[in-house]
């Protein structure tokens, strides 16, 4: 089957067998993965109406919870990640106009930003892991006033643990295509691995700006 | 139409390793009808154990809890592992390039990709029959599921791989239905099973991440005990039952609506006229799934949801019966005036039809708010969904196996044995599942080992009648298997068909068609 599917050689793209041209792929890929896009915002959906519905319970429990957040760090790491969406639309636009070298850069940078993001993640959860704020039965803060505290981490967890995996996705993603554009694989007639993981990073990104407020801000 | 030397999808590459690392559509078509097969059977013998045990009052050979383990992997199995992938990844795969004149669908590596997927989630949900059992019912319901010693967490992970793959067995065909299709093939060309399998893949993109992220929150429920589910930790286990039916509703469509397809290109193919409302047909499918999500409801009247919401999810339950019976009514004028012929494929889309009508009535019945405080939970709903499920999407399958059959395998089966497995499965399912209707009314409650001595009558026909299924779905194996051997060689279009992929020879070539087909007509150009 080799011989009618996608061959590279010598870093050219053939379109596959059942498309009409490169242009009829590359708008069939497009669409592919921006259903795939709706699926994942359709799966944050569905922890999104859980939050809302226990927001409503419980609003003293949830301003209590957001109480134990830094919302300099959220609004730090929201700056960076709208960053990185910025340099990674210019990664793109680096390759469609020939420029593969500059584009390398903007995906690095993006990369980079993707890691601050982790490390201040990271220091976020060793901070509330350190207080004993975790979930339903790890939840050991002597300090509540709201009875069940235990359930904003367990959504705070929930959700921004669903969010970094998606992050770490997200950063494997563009190594892949960073690898591949250093290679010379991509030019301004075929970039689509490029184009795709940028609209899994915007979404990625997306989430975020919406994950931010519900968990730092409210109360 | 033959082309170089008798190659074909089939011959064309040798070895096990060409099989699986293809990706050829249809080949992987083949991977899926293998697979799916095979749960079929270890799914289908934990039914007939059921049914066994159930032949009379008191323990047989199961007790209380290994009853429902055995009730568990039957559920668990034909949603997730049969119905759900069956004609889909099986028909679907096969013949959407075909129907639409493509070379392949979409994403062809993706598409081969889903099939691993599958079988990782199928194996992961297979594992948990070895290390220990679970007995929730497929489906899951908190508090019990939290609280089960069993591995609900494995079983979880693996309904939730198996959602992803069908996530991307949908959007490949999603895509394919907008891009690939041939010159001239308009939306309003194209075969109406084309029409289900879209609309399906329409289900599988918008509901399964629901069922993803329910499936993932319970795993949390278990591993973290965060409470969301957990009316312990001031959660709410309704809240859980709310988004699994979210999801679990429109699955009933997912598994239905493609068996709608193919009874829509069965009964014009042997009316051997034009069919009726093609249009009406089409679009009452995007009906279908559009209502299917506002109708979740309906399985929760008995759980404490508001009697406001009860009366809107009754209705809108019974709204879901206008765009189905625009299917049934066109069907049945297509019927009219047609030149029928008996061919097997043909009566099993009858049956379909006669089998379908108990299972929509019942459905409409189990709508309405004040019947279901009685009927929920008996006999009579587990009644009524195989008579959808059973009654409507395996004689469907059943059907399209026959009518494709030459088409895949160039290869003629026994039109007896055919007829025989008809007889065989059809008055089978009646005996079976009928005197449950008259149970659940009398109130035998479901998913119970045990009844009392009043009800043993009736379980002991619907028990007979379960060997009679058992044995139809043997000879229509035989007699698969014995055409692959023995078969005639199957001509190009035996049955006189009018779309694309009966003009390509028998089985189709790597390649599907010699030349790019362009398309002139609508797809059923009879009288
Ligand atoms: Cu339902």
């Amino acid at each position: 089957m080799s011989t009618d599917n996608h061959v590279t050689t010598a870093g050219k793209h053939h379109h596959a067998h059942h498309f009409k041209d490169a242009w009829h792929e590359f708008i069939s890929a497009k669409e592919g993965i921006w259903l795939f896009m709706v699926t994942e915002i359709l799966m944050f959906g569905g922890l999104f109406v859980g939050y809302f519905i226990y927001h409503m319970k419980y609003p003293e429990m949830f301003a209590e919870g957001a109480s134990f957040l830094d919302w300099r760090m959220g609004a730090f790491n929201t700056f960076v990640l709208i960053g990185s969406s910025l340099t990674m639309a210019l990664g793109i636009h680096y390759i469609q106009v020939g420029k593969n070298k500059a584009a390398s850069w903007a995906l690095i940078t993006t990369l980079a930003c993707g890691a601050i993001f982790m490390v201040v993640k990271y220091f976020e959860y060793t901070h509330k892991i350190h207080l004993g704020l975790l979930p339903g039965k790890f939840f050991a803060y002597p300090e509540a006033v709201s009875q069940n505290l235990a359930m904003y981490f367990g959504f705070y967890f929930c959700m921004t643990g669903l969010h970094g995996t998606h992050v770490l996705i997200g950063m494997a993603l563009i190594t892949w295509v960073l690898i591949r554009n250093m290679r010379g694989e991509f030019d301004s007639h075929y970039f689509t691995p490029v184009e795709g993981v940028g609209i899994f990073w915007h979404i990625v990104d997306l989430i975020w700006i919406f994950l931010f407020p519900l968990l730092y801000l409210v109360g | 139409m033959g082309s170089a030397a008798g190659k074909n999808y089939i011959n064309e590459f040798a070895g096990l390793k060409s099989w699986f690392t293809s990706l050829d559509h249809k080949r992987i078509a083949i991977l899926y009808m293998i697979s799916v097969l095979t749960f079929f059977l270890v799914g289908g013998i934990m039914a007939l154990l059921i049914r066994a045990e159930l032949f009379s009052p008191g323990g047989q050979f199961l007790t209380g809890d290994s009853y429902n383990q055995v009730l568990t992997y039957h559920g668990a199995i034909m949603v997730f592992m049969v119905i759900i992938p069956g004609i889909p990844a099986i028909f679907g795969n096969f013949f959407l390039p075909l129907h639409i004149g493509a070379k392949d669908v979409a994403f062809p590596r993706l598409n081969l990709a889903s099939w691993y997927v599958f079988m990782f989630g199928a194996a992961l949900a297979v594992s948990t029959m070895f290390t220990s059992k679970i007995d929730t019912g497929w489906t899951f319901y908190t508090p019990y599921s939290i609280k089960t010693g069993t591995a609900v967490v494995t079983m979880v992970l693996a309904a939730f791989v198996m959602g992803m793959s069908s996530i991307l067995t949908g959007l490949n065909f999603i895509v394919t239905t907008h891009k690939l299709r041939a010159p001239g093939m308009t939306m309003g060309r194209i075969p109406l099973f084309v029409w289900a399998i879209y609309s399906t893949a329409i289900l599988q993109v918008l509901a399964t991440p629901i069922l993803g992220i329910t499936l993932l929150l319970l795993a949390a429920e278990r591993i973290f005990g965060v409470g969301i589910f957990d009316p312990a930790l001031g959660g709410d286990p309704v809240l859980f039952q709310h988004f699994f039916w979210f999801y679990s509703h429109p699955a009933v469509y997912i598994m239905i609506l493609p068996a709608m397809g193919i009874i829509s290109e069965l009964i014009t193919t042997y009316s051997k006229k034009t069919i009726f409302g093609y249009t009406a047909i089409a679009y009452s499918s995007i009906g279908i799934a559009a209502v299917s999500f506002f109708v979740w409801g309906h399985h929760m009247y008995v759980s404490g949801q508001s009697e406001v919401a009860g009366v809107i999810f009754s209705f809108l339950t019974m709204l879901v019966g206008v765009p189905t019976a625009i299917k049934m009514f066109n069907w049945l004028a297509t019927l009219y005036k047609g030149s029928i012929t008996f061919d097997s494929p043909m009566l099993y889309a009858l049956g379909f039809m006669f089998l379908f009508a108990i299972g929509g009535v019942t459905g409409i019945m189990l709508a309405t708010l004040g019947l279901d405080v009685h009927f929920h939970d008996t006999y009579f709903v587990v009644a009524h969904f195989h008579y959808v499920m059973v009654g409507g999407t395996l004689m469907a399958l059943v059907g399209a196996f026959y009518y494709w059959w030459p088409k895949m395998f160039g290869k003629m089966f026994s039109e007896t044995y055919a007829r025989l497995s008809f007889v065989f499965i059809f008055v089978g399912f009646n005996v079976t599942f009928f005197p449950q209707f008259v149970l659940g009314a009398m109130g035998m409650p479901r998913r119970y080992f045990d009844y009392i001595a009043p009800y043993e009558s009736l379980n002991k026909i619907s028990t007979v009648g379960s060997w009679l299924i058992g044995i139809g779905f043997f000879i229509v194996l035989f007699n698969l298997i014995h055409s692959l051997l023995k078969g005639a060689k199957a001509p190009d279009n035996p049955w006189g068909s009018k779309t694309l992929e009966w003009t390509v020879q028998s089985p189709p070539t790597h390649h599907n068609f010699d030349h790019d087909p362009v398309v002139t007509a609508g797809p059923y150009e009879y009288r």
